[in-house]
């Protein structure tokens, strides 16, 4: 038990991506299986990743070196920087883990009944499984060219499952197309950047480029790469055309899976900006540039889903409202980094925030994608000019739906208010017009989530509509578990904010403890 | 300044990449552009670990006393090489897809997906 | 006890909301019940009444999605024509939009 324990970080990517290929070889001997085989894989990293978690946020960062003769040997004798690649998971790496695991596992337990293509199972259930070798390695991993590869597998991956149904209709290849241009394109810009960094220091390692980085011409090229490509992977304005296309087009639980990639790039910005950079830049500067990044996303996004007819394209721009929340509470709490009276003031709380509303916007975003799948899998349309009536037959799927709803719009007491009460607080600090248009934002997706409760379960019950039923057991099962998250999460935010996200944020905000974890407190 | 010829290469081959990517209508001249900004990447790469009057670095057989080329960026390269293999696969694929459902390969036809 | 979430300027608690919230709820469901209750039931008393004009059937008078918020799309059609006009849905637009933020952001960076 505890060779499993301490082998963890490796055996958490190592079982599924042995699955990926061991999957079409098991459909060849019976196409039934593959699923279970897909959902039980991804138990078994589940459950290793709380494992993993309880023992991070107890002891402390874990190192795990590849090729050496004991995992936590960093710096091989008589060397003064680590040579090998490595993981290295501290508090913040451990915690989108944990989102990733939970999706994901949700995701394919989701689409055992979802699914019902019967010739390319095996192929949809690889790639679910490579998308999520890909996430993890991007959380867990503490080199940059490491980054770089497991970027650009997450994003082959993504684009082969979103033009899924693309040998039937024409819609999702053009959405897989654009996505693949884009995520091409940033991921040869980052390649960029790598190679800058390589030049001027000849390090890969995160943690000893942070200990000798000097904030030179060419680093700050560096920093408005990454920083822009990485903020158009998670889906920030101007640069968010993307995001309703490959979301609305992708099936259910894809999608889930999808918004958690999404974050997993966002979590690279933030290593990079705070566990490379920290104070050595001009936090100010680049603090507003996040802020400005974050108020755009947010009342674009909003405004653009107001007027939609596609229920999963409205939720899409409701993501990228979102994503616009976490950049605007990191963003205040990085432009006063360098200033340690306000950064005990709002700072940290801002901070808490912005982390905390990612793990809440994985859970309600999901199970709202998962609620439009289910309304699509029973009546075959997704356009909300032709539903109607339809909480007389779906109950379940109605109440899932309100608890989501509530959650999004920040209506107490689920976990979407928790979160947003402590932006709101802590940015009024800084600038209290920026708090003013999170409140207005705040409404107008209560009013989007209104239409779209009224038009499709509100009012009589539909001719067409007649023999509709609930839908199956193992789709309810993945969106009671989300639900279920959401409300205990509501109840008790004060213990998620204390054990887990107090701990990510502290990781973030001192970069001596990540550098001290590998280089041995030099 | 001979020496920063292959910088300049670099330079120009991005900024055609990325001229490509924005002005031209086909699809599979986008694809075309896509290679080129990688192919510019990739040479950045090579050019990084080169140093004045060195040979490569294998150790069989190599003369005494000689200094050699950095073999990280080569390493880094080839892994890039690969992965662009498979991008440029799955995109020429794609736009077949498309090609089929909606018969043109031009741009602003192929915007079904707006608003 | 009570799950209090410690903002910088007060706190949160949920289960003191909830027990807030059932207090108020029962209260409200007390006065309700003791409402009027002498009316007959199933005669015109219960019928809604709309200027005296026939009921429609229910299935005709559900609204569709496009017209809830009509008012609030027509009265910012400024703003929301350009912005519909900016999603065009182009490849090429969309690579214009990245390489300009990139360069105004390397603009930005470089001089601060």
């Amino acid at each position: 038990m505890s060779i499993l324990l301490n082998n963890s970080p490796i055996l958490i990517l190592a079982l599924p991506l042995l699955a990926a290929f061991l999957i079409p070889l098991i459909s060849r001997i019976n196409k039934k299986t593959v699923g279970i085989f897909a959902v039980f894989v991804l138990l078994i990293s589940l459950v290793l990743t709380i494992l993993l978690a309880v023992k991070i946020i107890s002891v402390g960062p874990q190192v795990y070196v590849f090729g050496a003769k004991s995992s936590s040997l960093t710096l091989p004798t008589g060397l003064k920087i680590p040579i090998r690649i490595m993981f290295q998971i501290d508090a913040m790496g451990i915690f989108m883990g944990l989102i990733t695991a939970m999706v994901s596992f949700l995701g394919a337990v989701y689409s055992l009944a979802f699914i019902r293509k019967r010739e390319g199972m095996d192929k949809f259930y690889s790639l679910l499984l490579l998308l999520t070798v890909g996430m993890f390695g991007m959380e867990f991993t503490g080199d940059l060219f490491n980054l770089f590869v497991f970027l650009e597998i997450a994003s082959i991956a993504s684009v082969a499952l979103i033009a899924y149904r693309g040998t039937d209709f024409g819609e999702p290849a053009e959405a897989g197309f654009k996505y693949m241009i884009v995520s091409t394109i940033s991921a040869l810009f980052v390649l960029f950047a790598i190679g800058i960094f390589y030049g001027e220091y000849d390090l890969l390692n995160i943690a000893a480029l942070a200990n000798m980085i000097k904030y030179s011409q060419l680093d700050k090229i560096a920093l408005a790469l990454l920083l822009s490509v990485f903020a158009m992977k998670s889906g920030a304005v101007p640069m968010h055309m993307w995001t309703p296309d490959a979301y609305s087009e992708a099936p259910a639980p894809i999608t889930m899976i999808l918004v958690a990639a999404s974050q997993a790039s966002l979590y690279a910005l933030f290593r990079i900006i705070f566990s490379l950079y920290n104070v050595h830049m001009n936090t100010l500067a680049v603090g507003w540039i996040i802020i400005i990044f974050g108020v755009l996303s947010m009342f674009i996004g909003v405004t653009m889903a107001i007027v939609q007819k596609d229920i999963k394209r409205l939720m899409a721009y409701h993501a990228v409202s979102q994503t616009g929340y976490m950049l605007l509470g990191v963003g205040v709490g990085l432009a006063v980094l360098s200033n340690p009276i306000a950064l005990k003031d709002y700072g940290i709380t801002a901070f808490e925030g912005g982390i905390f509303h990612i793990m809440n916007h994985a859970m309600y975003k999901g199970l709202l994608f998962l609620t439009a799948g289910a309304l699509f899998f029973r009546t075959g349309t997704r356009n909300l000019n032709k539903m109607g009536g339809l909480a007389h037959s779906m109950k379940y799927t109605t109440i899932f739906f309100i608890v989501g709803a509530a959650a999004i719009a920040g209506l107490p007491p689920f976990n979407g208010f928790a979160s947003k009460l402590l932006i709101y607080e802590s940015v009024y600090k800084f600038n209290p017009l920026l708090s003013i248009i999170a409140m207005v934002v705040s409404i107008l997706t209560l009013a989007s989530f209104v239409k779209v409760f009224h038009s499709a379960f509100l009012g009589p019950k539909l001719p067409q509509f007649k023999d509709v039923q609930e839908v199956p057991r193992s789709m309810v099962f993945s969106m009671a578990i989300l639900s279920c998250i959401i409300i205990v999460f509501g109840l008790f935010p004060d213990l998620i904010v204390k054990n887990l996200v107090h701990p990510a944020v502290m990781a973030l905000v001192e970069q001596v403890k990540y550098t001290g974890t590998v280089l041995g407190g030099m | 300044m001979i020496d920063n010829l292959p910088y300049i290469a670099v330079g120009l081959f991005v900024g055609l990449g990325v001229y490509t990517l924005m002005y031209k209508k086909n699809l599979i001249k986008i694809a075309i552009g896509v290679c080129l900004i990688e192919n510019g990447v990739n040479l950045f790469l090579i050019t990084l670990g080169y140093r004045k009057g060195a040979i490569a670095p294998i150790y069989t057989m190599a003369p005494s006393g000689q200094s050699m080329v950095l073999p990280t960026p080569q390493a880094l390269t080839l892994t890039s090489i690969v992965i662009g293999i498979a991008t440029t696969a799955l995109i020429l694929s794609v736009a077949m897809m498309i090609y089929k459902h909606y018969g043109t390969l031009d741009t602003d036809e192929v915007r079904r997906l707006r608003g | 006890m009570f799950g209090l979430l410690e903002t910088g300027s007060g706190f949160w608690s949920a289960i003191i909301w909830v027990i807030v919230v059932l207090i108020i709820g029962s209260i409200v469901v007390y006065v309700r019940n003791k409402g009027e209750d002498s009316y007959k039931k199933d005669t015109e008393q219960v019928k809604p009444f709309i200027s005296g004009h026939p009921e429609e059937s229910k299935e005709g008078s559900h609204l569709s999605a496009s017209h809830i918020y009509w008012g609030f799309t027509e009265a910012l059609k400024g703003y929301y024509k350009p912005l519909i006009e900016m999603h065009t849905g182009n490849i090429n637009d969309f690579s214009s939009w990245i390489i300009t933020v990139t360069v105004i952001v390397l603009i930005i960076i470089g001089v601060s």
